[in-house]
């Protein structure tokens, strides 16, 4: 598997371990919710970078005391149809406040990057060999939205107030923010 | 009128090309039909019985007359001459050639309308009263807040991949015409004590297999934190509603399966967390939205128009009319026109290309260029002077325009059916033109008043038949089309779901058994006044069972 991450194919630094294999000597892991629980303390002490696998029926709120520790979030597609991964995403980068590697598994599609982008994922696995021309092409599909979402895109709302603010959909509006949109 | 500015153009604009690319990609078999599904759907296409089917969204049911004609250039090009208004404000065109759709969605582009998510597990074309802005009744024109819905649903990347369709309708009225106590998420506009307009909020109401009345959610929210708030149930719903049954995956299930007390403390948790966000609607945005629909410059009229007044009692064809078709108007001397698209023997909610140009010329005429669908498939046009409505009448009459039966027993909702559709268990249509000519005196029509007759050919209930105060569910016995009815449903603001009235009757018995309730109903009621609904609320189903199947049936729990 190859990871796609800022606009390029990267090599896979992270091993996934399973819950009842022993963890390696060095190097990033990738572990389930339920092994992070179960060696939660080995794993904080460890001189390592740790990420943890959700599915996508488990909250990422479950992480909010964890996420600091954690470089790596990983999201399951399952299917391409199951969107429950895009809230997971929105949950981690605007209620967590997340900013490592939010990476997306499974059945992912080009037809779904641009929008998995917007959510915060920031990072999908395909299979080797797998063209990204298509998938970077996804990105520039559209050059304006018209909702705040977790990225930094310009949304509809903000242009037309003639502001060149973003803010995604976490950022608290506070009085001088709400006095750049009188116009 | 909302008008795109640069950034929804550029928008439809992008919207197109993309899709463009996504056919050729399916066309060059780069992708798979499944993978395709999504994307076409997303885009209102969907493959029929016959045909790829494409439904275009009309935002709150608002068109101009340009985009009127526009539709009409679509059906003659593109499709047989017909257009299908439907019960979402949207129009279906049942034949265009896939390779054709992204050409039909550039001409749409250019009249500032599109195709996005009429279809697919997604939010979908925001609706809302056909009455809106002019209704006497109206506290807000809620297309403001319809087309602020839009714009924010509109690819929201979150919720492209729902666990299944999700319906939002908004009034502003007291009266409910847009019937949010039977969508996903319904919006009732209304004052609280302290004489601020918010938003009362409903969800989990919805029809398809398992009918269910919404459940009041909150009871008020603010118009500044009218999104997040919507953002904070759909998140909560694309995470937790069902995704393992078809069936079982819209949001009345997770409602009724959380608990609506426990569903509403999931809500506010999240919306606490989100409340402050981007997503607060300055007022000012709300205002800036509000110009648009800013109602045309009408004259300053008497509220009572002699000439009008004389057709009136000279025309008893244009009285009754009158009486059905035409609605007090906030403006003193203008009228509110429904134009019926449910004529004796038609196909509910059909229009002809040349029919869509005259509407279109009849509102350029009558109407500021302005023209309303509704979800009963009727055509609206919303700011007649009384003055014209003779005039009006006599070239709607001319065109096959002028049925006076809104409201009655022949304005019937039906989908497509077996004749368009491939979930269809029997045909719909034809049940409807059956029922359409054996109610076809008007006078009798008048004398039966208003009665809702909805029709499905299926249990997914595109057709109402649940909320109406008589329903037809066409159902199949071993290759056999057969009509259930129900009796009792509405979908106002007493909301209910119909009651089965007993076994399933033939093609050729359905219309005689609708005679047979109608014949009931007018030896029950107690004056001319009583509703059929009040009537039916007052008496039970029992003497309806017992006309219908005589007095064996009448004990015997509904079979079907």
């Amino acid at each position: 598997m190859a990871i796609l991450k800022h606009g390029a194919l990267q090599p896979n630094e992270w091993q996934e371990v399973s819950d009842d294999a022993a963890l390696p000597e060095t190097g990033n892991v990738i572990v389930s919710l339920d092994r992070w629980r179960r060696d939660e303390a080995s794993l904080r002490a460890s001189n390592r970078a740790i990420g943890v696998r959700l599915q996508n029926t488990q909250s990422p709120l479950a992480l909010a005391s964890d996420i600091d520790r954690l470089s790596l979030v990983v999201l399951d597609f399952p299917k391409f149809s199951d969107g429950r991964a895009f809230s997971q995403a929105r949950l981690l980068r605007d209620r967590l406040g997340f900013t490592g590697e939010i990476r997306a598994t499974g059945n992912v599609l080009r037809d779904q990057y641009l929008f998995m982008t917007r959510c915060g994922i920031d990072a999908v696995e395909l299979p080797e060999g797998t063209p990204i021309e298509g998938f970077l092409e996804a990105l520039s599909e559209f050059s304006v939205w018209y909702q705040p979402a977790a990225d930094d895109r310009t949304h509809a709302m903000a242009l037309r107030r003639g502001g060149k603010q973003t803010g995604s959909a976490s950022t608290v509006v506070n009085d001088s923010v709400a006095a750049m949109w009188a116009y | 009128m909302y008008r795109y500015d640069e950034f929804d153009a550029t928008f439809v604009r992008e919207r197109v090309q993309q899709f463009t690319g996504q056919v050729e990609r399916r066309l060059a078999g780069e992708i798979t039909e499944e993978q395709f599904r999504p994307l076409r759907l997303q885009n209102g296409v969907y493959l029929q019985l016959h045909a790829y089917m494409l439904r275009i969204a009309i935002p709150y049911g608002t068109l101009s007359s340009k985009q009127m004609r526009k539709l009409g250039f679509i059906a003659r090009r593109y499709d047989r001459g017909f257009g299908h208004f439907t019960t979402r404000q949207n129009i279906q065109f049942n034949w265009p050639q896939l390779d054709e759709v992204p050409a039909i969605l550039e001409h749409l582009a250019e009249v500032e309308m599109h195709a996005i998510q009429t279809s697919g597990n997604c939010i979908r074309n925001t609706t809302a009263d056909q009455h809106s802005g002019v209704a006497k009744d109206e506290i807000e024109d809620p297309r403001v807040y319809a087309e602020i819905i839009r714009q924010w649903s509109t690819l929201h990347p979150e919720f492209a991949f729902l666990p299944r369709k999700f319906k939002i309708a908004v009034t502003g009225a007291s009266n409910d015409r847009a019937a949010v106590r039977v969508h996903d998420i319904g919006l009732r506009m209304l004052k609280n004590e302290a004489g601020e307009i918010g938003f009362e909020v409903w969800v989990g109401g919805g029809l398809g297999r398992t009918p269910i009345i919404g459940t009041a959610l909150k009871p008020f929210v603010e118009k500044q934190h009218l999104l997040s708030y919507l953002e904070a149930v759909l998140r909560v719903y694309n995470q937790l509603g069902r995704r393992d049954n078809l069936y079982k995956a819209r949001i009345k299930i997770l409602v009724n399966a959380t608990g609506a007390e426990e569903f509403a403390r999931l809500v506010e948790e999240e919306w606490q967390s989100i409340k402050d966000s981007a997503l607060t609607l300055p007022l000012e945005e709300i205002e800036r939205i509000r110009q648009y629909f800013a109602l045309p410059e009408y004259e300053s009229l008497p509220d009572w128009t002699p000439e009008f007044e004389a057709a009136r009692k000279a025309n008893p064809e244009f009285a009754r009319w009158v009486q059905s078709n035409v609605k007090p108007h906030r403006q003193a001397g203008y009228a509110i026109v429904d134009i019926s698209l449910k004529p004796e023997g038609g196909a509910p909610g059909d229009a002809s290309a040349d029919q869509m140009d005259i509407v279109a010329d009849l509102a350029d005429d009558y109407s500021f260029g302005e023209i309303r669908v509704s979800h009963h498939q009727n055509l609206v046009l919303p700011h007649v002077r009384q003055q014209d409505l003779f005039a009006l009448w006599q070239r709607l009459s001319g065109a096959k325009l002028a049925t006076s039966n809104i409201g009655f027993i022949t304005d019937i909702i039906a989908c497509p059916g077996l004749d368009y559709c491939n979930l269809a268990n029997a045909r719909a249509i034809p049940v409807a033109q059956r029922i359409s000519r054996a109610f076809s005196d008007p006078k009798r029509l008048a004398e039966i008043g208003e009665l809702r007759l909805n029709i499905s050919g299926c249990i997914n209930a595109c057709g109402h038949h649940h909320v109406g105060n008589i329903g037809i569910l066409g159902v199949d016995k071993h290759g056999e089309e057969f009509y259930q009815v129900t009796l009792g449903g509405s979908s106002r603001d007493d909301a209910s779901i119909g009651k089965i009235v007993g076994p399933a009757f033939s093609t050729e018995d359905i219309a005689g058994a609708v005679e047979t309730i109608v014949t009931t109903y007018l030896g029950a009621r107690t004056s001319d006044s009583e509703r059929f609904i009040d009537t039916y609320r007052r008496i039970g189903i029992d003497p309806f069972k017992e006309a219908l199947y005589g007095n064996s049936q009448a004990r015997r729990p509904a079979a079907e």
